[in-house]
């Protein structure tokens, strides 16, 4: 099985220890997992500002950098689904199918294609999850609070497997962080708003740390707690499904 | 003003937008639990959805079937093409009898055509008689909110109106006493009215009758009362059998508001003895919007209201803000379709985080279309000069990985040697109540060089 790693711009510039923190839990469960080393960003800034053909080059370059793969693998449900629902903007090739149908999310891959049962990690912290949007609604990684049916989470299951962990229940389970791309600053108010709903919520249940597996959602909520000297501390899900302490 | 100026404004204020977020999660609550308690729920909105999109499909056909059948029942059927016709029909049929005051009881459609303002220009009282539309009716405002229509107003803020308007008692604010205030000033205006006007919820074509609900029995009043009854719909409130009613009666209160029915499902089929039913087909812009096929399940919509519910981004900007009479996640696919300049920031009021889509109870892929209404606004010019260029160069760095992993090192380097509060400086809109992360010594890629390639 040949899996590429896929490491979103922001993460490659900002959040090195999720890249490795990613590659080092892939390997660990016997993967063999590649680097290509020109890989930018998967387009969505551009088309989620409603500038799709900006995005045209960069969704290119995505294809070419990873078309020899079985799968490709990132942390983040975000890009991930902008691979998968808006290349359809670009010519679909066999290649291009392919990339679409095999890039997967970290705890999607975790949980669908290795299935996974055991995870070798440890962490005795009250942790609150946040479920990122484009990953829950988007890519359907857990069951939404809208839908009427049975409840699931790919990723609340695994962080279940790890020796310690508390996690805490919030009072909206599945509300957006604010995020939202460009819409964090041309929607300060709002987007900080919710941002600042959200931590709170967490703050309220004791969370020690707060985790997701997206790290825009996470850099958005984290940049509120800094600046506000908050009582917890942000980490992606691929920290502590590899075994990281507080 | 665009939505995010408004919504800071809103924003300003911070208590009352938790207030205003907390009084709309508590619906959006109650409909969770109103749905769940309905274990084929996911199926009736499946159905739902379909019978709009056949109804949608065959609107011609049905269109003609509903005014046969009307008409049969004695009621007299008017076509508008747009709010101005529509408006000058419901001035004819008024004007022939000498009508002096109208009772209207909650209708979307006539906020749409600005009905209000022009029969009260021609002389005609009009009295808006749902309690929250007379609300917002006396404090001079729309709606925030299509089926709650003054949520954004406190009791507090009720009582006062109230007090200046109706003579109650100064600083009162209990809503029952409130309540029983607007009940007789209501009743009054109910017993003089010279005729009335709904809007509809539901119009069957193979009955040719319409279905009016409300949690006041104020439709019922109004109709009853007067000698005439008008009804304004829009074209897409057509519905092919009464069977398929059940579907949407279980889905739409369930949806607005948590209620397993609302309290009055009024069905008019005719005008009662002695009296006079006009019914107005209204398109304006909705033949449009059918035209455009990314954007024709907008009109599934059944008014309610369950997206602005859930809706993150409404809850802390209040209905105001979107400068459209039809508010949030559904008001923002539909205006940008009568004007997209005016209307142009509203697709981009979303985080795109998709609980509109997934609380809709006819399956409307909202965040979907706002997405599309992106693409079209950018492509016709009406996004800001500095986004539209930014984009132009990212794309264009995105696409050279050279280039990219310079201005990231770059970036990094100048973060590094900056004093915060430089970065954080009035050019940083991100930075005023967010920091940004401690810029790391070396990108993943570096650290991957380093640590995984092979020399």
């Amino acid at each position: 099985m040949k899996v590429a790693l896929f490491i979103p711009c922001y993460v490659d510039q900002f959040y090195p220890n999720v890249g490795i923190a990613t590659l080092e839990l892939l390997e660990k469960l016997g993967v063999e997992v590649d680097f290509p080393l020109d890989q930018t960003c998967c387009g969505q800034p551009m088309a989620n500002s409603g500038c799709e053909t900006d995005g045209i080059g960069a969704a290119n370059l995505f294809v070419e950098n990873f078309k020899d793969y079985d799968y490709i693998v990132g942390p983040t449900g975000s890009c991930v689904l902008h691979v998968r629902d808006h290349f359809n903007k670009i010519q679909q090739t066999e290649e291009v199918k392919k990339v679409r149908a095999k890039t997967y999310e970290l705890c999607e891959f975790l949980v669908d294609v290795l299935k996974v049962e055991h995870i070798e990690a440890e962490f005795p912290h009250k942790v609150g999850l946040h479920l990122s949007c484009h990953g829950l609604r988007g890519m359907r990684l857990g069951q939404s609070s809208e839908i009427v049916g049975q409840d699931f989470s790919k990723m609340r299951g695994l962080l279940e497997k790890v020796k310690g962990i508390e996690l805490i229940e919030l009072d909206r389970k599945d509300e957006c962080c604010g995020f939202g791309g460009t819409f964090a600053v041309t929607e300060e108010a709002v987007s900080v708003k919710m941002g600042k709903d959200r931590v709170a919520d967490h703050v309220r249940h004791g969370a020690e740390v707060l985790t997701g597996g997206d790290m825009s959602c996470l850099m958005h909520l984290g940049g509120i707690i800094s600046r506000k000297d908050q009582p917890l501390k942000v980490m992606h899900i691929a920290e502590i499904l590899n075994g990281a302490t507080l | 003003m665009d939505h995010p100026s408004a919504a800071a404004i809103f924003n300003k204020d911070e208590a009352r937008t938790e207030w205003h977020d907390k009084a709309l999660w508590y619906v959006r609550s109650k409909r969770d639990l109103s749905a769940k308690s309905i274990p084929e729920w996911e199926q009736l909105r499946q159905i739902a959805s379909a019978i709009k999109a056949h109804a949608l499909s065959n609107l011609d056909n049905y269109l003609v079937e509903f005014e046969e059948n009307a008409k049969k029942n004695g009621i007299t059927v008017h076509w508008a093409q747009d709010g101005k016709e529509h408006n000058e029909i419901v001035h004819s049929i008024l004007k022939a009898k000498e009508v002096k005051k109208l009772v209207k009881s909650k209708s979307m459609l006539t906020e749409e055509c600005h009905l209000n303002p022009y029969l009260e220009e021609k002389g005609i009282e009009v009295i808006d008689t749902d309690l929250g539309e007379r609300i917002v009716q006396l404090s001079k405002e729309p709606p925030s909110h299509i089926v709650m229509p003054a949520i954004h107003k406190k009791k507090e803020d009720i009582g006062q109106l109230f007090h200046e308007k109706l003579g109650t008692e100064a600083g009162a604010s209990d809503p029952q006493y409130l309540a029983e205030a607007a009940r007789q000033h209501l009743r009054q205006n109910f017993l003089t009215a010279d005729a009335s006007l709904t809007g509809v919820n539901f119009a069957i074509a193979e009955t040719g009758g319409v279905v009016v609900c409300t949690n006041e029995g104020n439709a019922d009043l109004g109709v009853s009362l007067a000698p005439i009854h008008i009804a304004s719909m829009g074209i897409e409130k057509l519905i092919p059998k009464a069977a398929h009613l059940g579907v949407f009666l279980r889905l739409l209160a369930r949806s607005a508001t948590g209620q397993p029915i609302t309290s009055f499902s009024s069905h008019f089929h005719g005008p009662k003895p002695g009296s006079e039913m006009h019914i107005i087909i209204v398109d304006n812009g909705r033949t449009e919007q059918l035209g455009r096929d990314d954007f024709r399940k907008s009109l599934n919509c059944i008014r309610c209201g369950a997206c602005m519910n859930t809706c993150p981004v409404y809850r802390r900007s209040g209905g105001h803000s979107y400068g459209y009479t039809v508010p949030g996640p559904i008001g923002s696919i539909l205006s940008p379709g009568k004007d997209l300049k005016k209307y142009s920031s509203l697709p981009f009021a979303s985080t795109l985080c998709g609980s509109c889509s997934d609380v809709c109870p006819v399956k409307i892929d909202i965040h979907t279309q706002l997405y599309k209404w992106r693409q079209i606004i950018a492509k016709e010019h009406e996004l800001p000069w500095s986004k539209r260029q930014a984009m132009k160069v990212a794309g264009y760095m995105f696409s050279h990985p050279n280039m990219y992993r310079t201005a990231g090192k770059a970036g990094r380097a100048m973060l590094k040697v900056t004093p915060k509060t430089l970065v954080n400086g009035p050019w940083n809109v991100w930075g005023k109540s967010r920091d940004l992360p401690p810029p790391p010594k070396e990108s993943f890629r570096d650290w991957y060089l380093k640590n995984r390639v092979k020399k």
